[in-house]
């Protein structure tokens, strides 16, 4: 059994942890203090030697993200942290920030200071008030105690640490799209190159990082890249924060090595609902092409995952039992890209409206085979077409489903309407089911 | 409504806080909405002057974000997460329910001003399906009777606090101005986290217990 590794959940279960107080009790702000009397590239050359990957669903080596900001070309230089949690399924960060602000902002200081940026925001989804209340208190108090400012730690370093709250666009979680939001435009992603490591927030160069990229930072910095690549697979370096929700029997958080199955994972969490098996899940949000049992096995990291034809995304895990309708759980997710698509570019704009529209009379019952092929063909035109991956998610759930289940949707048009009884697969009825 | 030169300060404040003004719309759009409770046009010519933006310019901005409303909401703005997931899990069930039980349709109001209703997407809080969220504040694991209790004791006045939240209920108003990035002092109020958020840190401990 894999032996599991809290370090960012570490203390989650202290009432404090979210003060200044809860954090320092366990050390914190000792990395930054550490990380700025060493050399900014020594800072970025320990994070690129950890084998850190971006957590925020691309997988892309921070310190290497890191590296690409070009270093005495007098232009200022800027930290942007991805807060906009929205990817569905995805439900790590909010807690994290919940829980430990501080350990995100003592990351924020190491990375500004390691790019050489006098400026770093915070860029917090806006439908999770309490959520921009802990990160607001927390930068408060961080300038209050010195860590941000004018001469930080003492050091002759300054940092601005800014909190920006979104306002309910999931398209702003694409990173050039949140810094056009940023600089106060519609959120709409920007052609790249230029990448923002040259022309990113104010077209200069910018890291834009995930939550939880980011807080793994001072854990690296206090225990050492060894200690981090000790954790995880061969390319696939350290511990990570699973989120397991839906039919299972305890969902919640779970902070594991990178590597780890979905068998092992549900095993922790008490397996699938009582008297229920596994249908199908995500192994990283929506966005991210549906796995079966089939896929119990495989090791959940950034190799493991696209080895068997999905992406490990944000490790959103969610799980349905039998009771549901693939065709349903697949229309909602096409309504949802179809709301969030950002009307920029044409194959995503118009695309998902027609597959909403096709799925809509699947659900119901209308249809014909040929419609499977239309929305298929409909995939195809918007695959690798569209202007940012929104497009591209949106196909996915659909391209997979039809792979896995073509006989639900068939049954659809054979059956007259949808043969499932949504009321069996809620939260209610298994509470029913269980008293 | 006529703004004071006191929220004029405010809003110079918020453009104080970015290196270039134009960063400050979104904040400045949540302090309009914490004020007059809806983006209204005065708010927006407000914004555009402080901003030296062409009013279309700033409406071109609210009317890209969901959250930005251009009409009055209730009291009480209660979203009920219909993404996949919650949908699956009863939110589907809630939203219905809700609908019936408040006489009113996706984004209406009650007579009273007091509730209004709004199906919203995934809110990052799948490990608490079915999420309901009331003026942004979580209210995890509700159940068709829990989300009609709910909107009630908001019709009465005594909303309960929120599942990971402050200790009461925040009007709409009063959180806009949390979005806008004014401290309410609140922060310390409620949960660092629940049970689920919890899963893994216990298993771990069980586990270092069981080899202890």
């Amino acid at each position: 059994m894999t032996t599991l590794t809290p370090v960012l959940s570490a203390h989650w279960d202290e009432k404090d942890s979210f003060t200044m107080a809860g954090y320092k009790r366990h050390d914190g702000y000792k990395a930054a203090e550490k990380a700025l009397k060493m050399e900014p590239d020594a800072v970025i050359q320990l994070v690129k030697d950890s084998g850190l990957r971006g957590r925020g669903g691309a997988g892309f080596p921070t310190g290497m993200k890191w590296g690409f900001i070009p270093q005495g070309d007098n232009k200022d230089h800027y930290l942007v942290v991805n807060a906009d949690e929205s990817e569905p399924g995805t439900c790590k960060d909010m807690p994290l920030l919940l829980a430990n602000p501080h350990v995100l902002i003592e990351g924020m200081i190491i990375a500004s200071y390691a790019i050489r940026a006098k400026y770093a925001f915070v860029y917090v989804r806006g439908e999770v008030t309490h959520v921009v209340r802990r990160v607001q208190q927390a930068i408060q108090d961080a300038y209050a105690a010195g860590y941000l400012g004018k001469n930080i730690f003492g050091s002759g370093v300054d940092l601005e640490l800014v909190l920006h709250v979104g306002a309910g666009a999931y398209i702003c979680g694409e990173e050039t799209a949140l810094l056009d939001s940023l600089e106060g435009f519609r959120g709409q992603p920007r052609l790249r190159p230029p990448f923002p490591a040259i022309a990113g927030l104010y077209a200069r160069p910018t890291v834009v990082n995930n939550v939880e990229s980011i807080s793994s930072v001072p854990s690296i910095i206090n225990n050492g890249a060894e200690w981090f690549s000790s954790m995880g697979t061969e390319k696939s370096k350290g511990m990570t924060i699973y989120s397991l929700s839906g039919h299972v029997t305890n969902p919640g958080q779970i902070e594991a090595p990178l590597g780890i199955t979905l068998r092992e994972l549900l095993n922790l969490a008490g397996g699938v609902r009582e008297g229920h098996q596994l249908k199908f899940w995500t192994p990283g949000g929506s966005s991210t092409p549906i796995f079966t049992a089939a896929q119990l096995d495989t090791p959940l990291d950034y190799e493991g995952v696209a080895a068997a034809g999905s992406m490990l995304g944000t490790k959103a895990l969610q799980i349905f039992d039998e009771t549901t309708c693939v065709v349903r759980a697949v229309l909602r997710w096409s309504e949802f890209y179809k709301h969030e698509s950002c009307g920029k570019c044409t194959p995503c704009r118009e695309g998902t409206y027609w597959l909403v529209q096709i799925l809509r009379d699947l659900e119901n019952g209308k249809g014909s085979e040929a419609d499977l092929e239309k929305l298929l063909d409909l995939c195809d035109n918007i695959l690798g077409r569209a202007f940012c991956a929104l497009g591209d998610g949106a196909t996915s759930p659909i391209t997979s489903s039809i792979k896995h289940f073509r006989d639900e949707y068939i049954a659809h048009f054979t059956h007259g309407g949808c043969p499932f009884d949504p009321h069996a697969s809620t939260l209610f009825a298994s509470a029913k089911a269980g008293a | 409504m006529a703004f004071t030169d006191q929220n004029i300060e405010v809003m110079d404040s918020i453009i104080k806080r970015y290196p270039r003004p134009r960063s400050a719309i979104m904040p400045l759009l949540h302090y309009v909405q914490s004020l007059e409770g809806y983006v209204t046009n005065d708010g927006i010519e407000l914004i555009a002057k402080k901003l030296e933006l062409t009013t279309a310019e700033v409406s071109a901005v609210s009317t890209f974000y969901t959250q930005y409303k251009r009409k009055q909401v209730g009291e009480y703005h209660v979203g009920v997460c219909t993404n996949t997931l919650c949908a699956v899990m009863g939110g589907d069930a809630i939203f219905a329910g809700l609908k019936d039980h408040l006489g009113i349709e996706n984004d209406g109001v009650t007579a009273d001003g007091k509730v209004s209703l709004e199906h919203i997407e995934c809110n990052a809080a799948c490990d608490y399906a079915p999420v309901v969220m009331a003026n942004w504040e979580f209210y995890d694991n509700q159940t068709v009777q829990s989300a009609k209790d709910l909107v009630d004791s908001m019709r009465a006045g005594n909303p309960p606090a929120p599942t990971r939240g402050p200790n009461t209920l925040p009007t709409w108003k009063e959180n806009s101005a949390v979005l806008a990035g004014l401290n309410d002092g609140r922060a310390n109020e409620g949960t660092q986290a629940g049970e689920p958020s919890l899963l893994g840190l216990k298993l771990s401990k069980g586990q270092k217990g069981a080899n202890a």
